[in-house]
């Protein structure tokens, strides 16, 4: 059982004073599903953006697929990320283009830059992504503008996108903070299947605690930068929660409560 | 509690304090610039009706005067056309300079940093003055039009778009650059698709307001339908000079006719 990615002693600090993460250590299976959680501003964007070098650790060590991820050049980089797909709040599609155009972009990392530049795209990879977009429940909107969709709709092609990058793991970002009780549900879902029939492993922020613990094989939490609980859901207490969220997790701990009876 | 409330009073009565003292020192400033000017608003309002009635027995087309039609309608083509190209070129450097210095987009900070700097120096001098500057090394020619509007334009146009690709494109760059895309694959899939309206529609606004001031440019470049106009003006021939500004008027409708067009059919 080796990990696929390994985070270790991972520092980050913003300017002189801000510090966002301080030395973080885990380790992720290859097809887990963790959910990271923990009060806004405790770093979990932060982290997220580290692991696939959106923003440069200070300091410490991350190796992904046995690769030391902070060692790479410019070059190999790019072609690690394409391992890694992205998943956002906001979706963070070409909001004028069509579904699935903004589903083949996830092919754009395997592409030269010319071929790139001008969008070209082989047949196959046209009907992977029509397949992944019917897998996704996308089948009607495939060529609608991606401004015509609703925010679950949005998200489901931002799945798509990283999905056809036939990707190890999966970065998700607050996936469905911005969305309905039921679109969350089906994002949650849909993620999940990911993580159990593709293999494909899964780091999710989540803010939503009850999500957290019931998708998730491990449960990460964060307050201030500091990783302070790392276990399974089922061990998780009401002190733990306390430790996470700081003092104002009254109510957490009765929503909680819900969960473990149910 | 208490402490709050009179910090809330005092935040408000300073509030009015500073309107106040605002209001008094632009009367101020108003009353200080009349008197050095010998500007007196009396005065100036009584010349009103006169202005008016000089305009109205002098400034018409005669038939005359429309025998120099084509003559004007081709100043005016020169003019309309140097005003596009001007912006065009404009327009296509303004896009790069906004690319690199753009935060979402460009290479790095201190290379973003030169880009916008060098874009301000030139947005900050105003076409007029561009046109006074060039015509030092041009003279009176139509190229001293065309680089006072192509400077003044650069300047406007990399700072709208900078600020059109932070706001429009900057999610979706992220997203692109998580893929591992690379940074020209970047750049055309993801913020051109994006901004390519608005980027249409700072231009057209851009070719209007530069064909408003190519008349004023043309005065001083010697060149165009405001040089045109100067001509008729200074030769006491106010029929055609009438004629002149009906001419620029029609064409800035029509200009701004076909743009509005534009829009509704882009965005
Ligand atoms: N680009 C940045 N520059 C400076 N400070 C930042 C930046 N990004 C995040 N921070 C700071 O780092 C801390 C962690 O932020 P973030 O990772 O976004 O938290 P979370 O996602 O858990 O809400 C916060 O204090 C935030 O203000
Ligand atoms: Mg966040």
């Amino acid at each position: 059982m080796t990990a696929l990615l390994e985070v270790a002693h991972v520092s980050k600090k913003f300017g002189n004073d801000t510090k966002a993460l301080s030395d973080v250590n885990f380790s992720v299976r290859e097809g887990e599903f963790v959910s990271i959680i923990g009060p806004s501003g405790a770093g979990k964007s932060t982290l997220l953006r580290c692991i696939n070098r959106m923003i440069d650790a200070s300091s410490g060590e991350i190796n992904f697929d046995n690769v030391n991820i902070l060692s790479l050049n410019k070059r190999e980089l790019k072609k690690t990320r394409t391992k890694i797909g992205m998943i956002f709040q906001h979706y963070n599609l070409v909001n004028r283009l069509t579904v699935i155009e903004n589903t083949l972009h996830g092919r754009l990392g395997f592409k030269t830059t010319f071929a790139g530049m001008l969008g070209i795209y082989t047949e196959e990879e046209k009907q992977q992504a029509i397949k992944i977009l019917n897998v996704l429940g996308l089948n009607e909107q495939i060529f609608k503008r991606s401004d015509q969709l609703s925010g679950g709709q949005k998200q489901r092609v931002g799945i798509a996108r990283a999905l056809i990058q036939n990707p190890r793991m999966l970065l998700c970002d607050e996936p469905i903070a911005s969305l309905d009780p039921s679109s969350s549900k089906v994002i949650m879902d849909h993620l999940k299947n990911i993580s159990v029939k593709m293999g494909i492993t899964v780091l999710v922020n989540l803010h939503q605690v009850d999500v957290a613990l019931k998708y998730s094989d491990t449960i990460i939490g964060i307050n201030g930068g500091q990783v302070v609980y790392n276990g399974s859901p089922k061990n998780i207490t009401p002190d733990d929660i306390h430790r996470i969220y700081g003092s104002e997790a009254g109510k957490l701990i009765f929503d909680m409560g819900e969960i473990h009876a149910g | 509690m208490i402490w709050v409330k009179s910090m809330q009073a005092d935040i408000f009565k300073k509030k009015k304090l500073n309107t106040a003292v605002f209001i008094l020192l632009v009367c101020f400033v108003t009353f200080i610039a009349a008197t050095i000017t010998e500007f007196s608003i009396a005065k100036g309002i009584a010349s009103v009706p006169k202005a008016i009635q000089w305009s109205f027995s002098n400034f018409y087309p005669t038939k005359e005067s429309l025998t120099k039609l084509p003559d004007i309608l081709d100043k005016m083509k020169e003019t309309l056309l140097i005003s596009i190209a001007a912006t065009t070129v404009a327009a296509l450097l303004a896009m790069i300079f906004a690319i690199f210095g753009s935060t979402a987009t460009r290479v790095n900070a201190f290379f973003g940093g030169i880009c916008r700097g060098i874009a301000t120096v030139f947005r900050n001098i105003d076409t007029a003055a561009w046109a006074m500057i060039l015509l030092f090394s041009f003279g009176q020619s139509p190229l001293t039009g065309y680089f006072a509007l192509f400077f003044g334009s650069f300047g406007f146009l990399t700072r709208a778009f900078v600020e059109t690709i932070d706001e429009v494109s900057s999610s979706s760059v992220e997203a692109l650059k998580a893929t591992g895309a690379s940074y020209f694959t970047i750049i055309f899939q993801s913020v051109i698709p994006s901004c390519i309206p608005q980027i249409i529609s700072w231009v057209l606004f851009m070719v209007e307001t530069n064909i408003r001031s190519a008349t004023l440019v043309g005065l001083l470049a010697g060149s165009g339908i405001g040089f045109a106009f100067d001509l008729y003006y200074k030769s006491l021939n106010y029929h055609t000079a009438s004629l002149v500004v009906i001419v620029i008027v029609v064409s800035i409708l029509f200009i701004e006719l076909i743009s509005n067009y534009v829009r509704r059919v882009i965005l």
